[in-house]
């Protein structure tokens, strides 16, 4: 394994990059489009039973599956990563949407209408008072979707995506356990840099819990 | 999209071993045959922490962990590890299916183990207060109002074993990845995109089925379809993200 790591150090750091950006594109992007929605769920009684029955079934397919139907809904390539990022923005909203939402509905009835006591109205009550209190839910819901994207990136690479999946596809065709077993541990490696970025940035959204405990 | 149809619109894919019919039947078969192997393990034990309180920490632990290992490379590296020491029938089959096992256990531990952990204790202390034992309060107060958690477990983890059971193909498993990885050697994307489209309508119709049977098996008095009068009360199911029991599909 290290012989391979300083033989293919380069390739390796490459492959690090490109699966790093494949898994946190379609977080950031699935998060800013589950927040409005997850507020249209939370806010209309109608939306809600829709989107959240839309979410798990989007949810239900099977990545590969998702990955090869991709070029002939939206044209791109077959061999193309943009099919990858679509996918997992698919299912990050997927997952977040309903996080999202409940996590609204939970906010408590009297902060709500000290909030409009105070005068918060509309987007600003949503954007000033409802949003932060739903960090810690949110936050959870994105360490789950980080995993989940580092581990559905690495199938990418049966459909051609060059990144860490390819040490499986390497090491299965060179018959080099040790190749598969850095592909690993480098998958683990970033699903613990993302984890811990999104726990540090959580406590940063949410100050007031420790300004008063 | 029309090249999705073209595939599977020709009645000579339709027949023989390597048809449309005969590969649904073989992923049907890794499903449930690991499903029932995880349900097996995963049941009891999730029974036996939620009820006793023991080991608890153990299972959040391994499950989280087990969460972050990329299923892909679990899977090729299991096959290489062990397929080399089996004799040639079952290198391929045996392999693949611990993989499908060991990654669906998590789902239906972590959710058996907090289903019967979150019962009302107070539902629990009156159980023991009429006089039921320790195995009569599990299987007749904790299992019902655990049910819907458990089951939703059992669904997350079906899933996770279709879509795995797919990239499985790739280290010679049959079933519906076959037609993936085929047409992808074959640079036939009609037939991958015939596999693509066939899992997906088999993982719906699967997850359809154990909804079903949730609706079935659950307790009236536990989904709140019972109750009249007074505020409905969520169903368990909606928190179950939160709860952790829910693992992405591969």
């Amino acid at each position: 394994m290290i012989t391979y790591l300083q033989d293919h150090f380069q390739q390796t750091v490459e492959r690090f990059y490109t699966h790093a950006w494949l898994a946190v594109l379609p977080l950031v992007i699935g998060l800013v489009l589950a927040i409005p929605l997850g507020w249209l769920a939370s806010r209309y009684r109608r939306v809600y039973p829709g989107v959240i029955n839309l979410a798990g079934l989007l949810y239900t397919l099977p990545s590969v599956a998702l990955f090869v139907i991709m070029p002939s809904i939206i044209h791109t390539k077959i061999l193309s990563p943009i099919n990858v990022v679509v996918a997992l923005t698919i299912y990050t909203v997927a997952l977040m949407v309903r996080v999202i939402a409940d996590a609204l509905l939970s906010v408590p009835a009297d902060v709500r209408s000290a909030a409009v006591a105070m005068g918060f109205t509309g987007l600003g009550r949503f954007l000033r008072v409802d949003l932060p209190i739903a960090v810690p839910v949110i936050v959870a819901g994105a360490r789950v979707a980080a995993a989940s994207n580092v581990g559905l990136v690495s199938v990418g690479a049966l459909i051609g995506v060059n990144q860490l999946g390819s040490l499986f596809t390497e090491g299965f065709t060179l018959d080099v356990g040790s190749i598969v077993l850095l592909g690993i541990l480098l998958c683990v490696l970033l699903a613990l840099i993302l984890d811990t970025t999104i726990v540090l940035t959580g406590r940063r959204l949410t100050t007031w819990q420790r300004a008063v405990s | 999209m029309g090249v999705i149809w073209d595939y599977l619109g020709n009645s000579a894919h339709w027949s023989g071993p390597e048809g449309v019919p005969a590969r649904v039947l073989e992923h049907l078969e890794y499903t449930f045959l690991a499903l029932a192997f995880v349900c097996l393990i995963a049941l009891p034990l999730g029974l036996f922490v939620g009820h006793t309180g023991r080991g608890s920490v153990a299972i959040a632990g391994s499950a989280n962990a087990l969460r972050a290992l990329p299923d892909f490379g679990l899977l090729v590296y299991v096959v290489l590890l062990i397929s080399g020491r089996l004799p040639a029938s079952l290198a391929y089959l045996l392999p693949s299916i611990l993989v499908l096992v060991i990654l669906g256990i998590p789902a239906v531990l972590s959710a058996t183990y907090a289903g019967i952990q979150a019962v009302d204790p107070a539902a629990r202390d009156a159980a023991k207060g009429m006089g039921m034992t320790g195995s009569q309060v599990l299987w007749r107060v904790e299992v019902p109002n655990a049910m819907p958690l458990i089951l939703s477990g059992v669904r997350s983890s079906m899933l996770q074993i279709v879509a795995t059971a797919t990239i499985a193909a790739y280290v010679s498993l049959g079933g519906l990845g076959r037609f993936i990885l085929d047409g992808q050697s074959q640079r036939d994307y009609s037939q991958m995109a015939a596999g693509a489209v066939l899992v997906g309508v088999l993982a719906i119709v699967l997850d359809l089925l154990v909804a079903g049977i949730q609706r079935l098996v659950v307790s009236p008095g536990v989904t709140g379809r019972f109750r009249t009068a007074g505020p409905r009360r969520r169903p368990v199911l909606i928190s179950s993200s939160q709860e952790g029991s829910v693992v992405p599909t591969t």
